[in-house]
């Protein structure tokens, strides 16, 4: 029970990280476009994405100010298959414009059918992937 | 307004994981069990995606009453509208991806703060494929913009 009302309260932080952004600066906040932004095109928007980045790599740290100890990250899959999965995640968000932040959250506040399209596809392919990996034992 | 765009940016960047550290999206290990359906399910997961939505909603619907941003000239949204191939394609291997690692963009970008090893190979490998789809779409598309396509 615990666990829906903290996975509720932190989806409301990350809500209001997203108005905040798209009410001042007028951005999506869409990580996989922030982050790749760094890499594609010196252009105005670098610093702020470099500041939208070094933010990100801070959320911890409050947490663990807040709540005494660093939040958990249990990795399960092997090595060779975390390069394998990079990959696809670095490729497929930004073919497919947008990742779970993007397309996710903003996407479907502005109702935009691309986005809802977009989330039914990953959504789907990702739960497909974990099912196959446990039938067959991968990873 | 640049630097206060940029401290902008920082909080909303610190808010946005800080909210990701509270809901559980930095554990892989808990992304797998909500994405495990026909499994050992944690639907748990799925708040974070309610949570987000509700409180973007009324993000959107602010900035629609809004002439501008308060910090900047214009907004700057996504222009398509057309349900393409990339985007579907793009979105299926970006499922494939996530369904393997358990990470998503976010989650592995603040997890590095954690010193987590495995992380650090799966952002190199995330860069490097948006690295790579750039870089081919740009010589896909040499010059001018695509017939059809928007700034």
């Amino acid at each position: 029970m615990l666990s829906f009302l903290s996975s509720l309260a932190g989806g409301a932080l990350i809500g209001l990280s997203a108005l905040r952004l798209l009410v001042l600066n007028g951005r999506i906040a869409g990580i996989s476009g922030i982050v790749g932004g760094l890499f594609s095109a010196i252009d105005a928007r670098l610093v702020t994405n470099a500041a939208f980045v070094i933010g990100l790599l801070l959320g911890p740290l409050l947490f663990l100010r807040m709540y005494g100890a660093l939040p958990v990250v249990r990795i399960e899959t092997s090595l060779p298959w975390l390069g394998i999965a990079g990959l696809f995640v670095g490729f497929g968000t930004r073919l497919g414009s947008g990742c779970t932040s993007g397309h996710g959250i903003l996407g479907l506040a502005r109702l935009s059918p691309r986005s809802m399209a977009a989330v039914a596809v990953f959504l789907s392919t990702a739960m497909a992937t974990v099912y196959l990996m446990r039938v067959g034992g991968a990873a | 307004m640049i630097v206060l765009r940029t401290v902008a940016a920082l909080i909303c960047g610190a808010l946005f994981s800080l909210g990701l550290s509270i809901s559980g999206m930095l554990d892989p290990h808990r992304v797998r069990g909500f994405l495990d359906v026909t499994g050992a399910w944690d639907p748990s997961l799925i708040f974070v995606l309610a949570g987000g939505v509700i409180v973007a909603t009324l993000g959107y619907r602010l900035s629609r009453l809004v002439p501008r941003p308060l910090l900047d000239r214009r907004f700057d949204l996504p222009t398509k509208t057309a349900i393409d191939a990339p985007l579907l394609l793009g979105s299926a291997l970006f499922g494939i991806g996530w369904g393997i690692a358990g990470f998503c963009p976010g989650p592995a970008v603040a997890s590095l703060t954690l010193g987590v090893g495995p992380t650090l190979l799966f952002v190199i490998t995330m860069v490097a494929g948006m690295v790579a789809h750039d870089h081919l779409v740009r010589r896909l598309i040499p010059t001018g913009p695509m017939k059809g396509a928007r700034p």
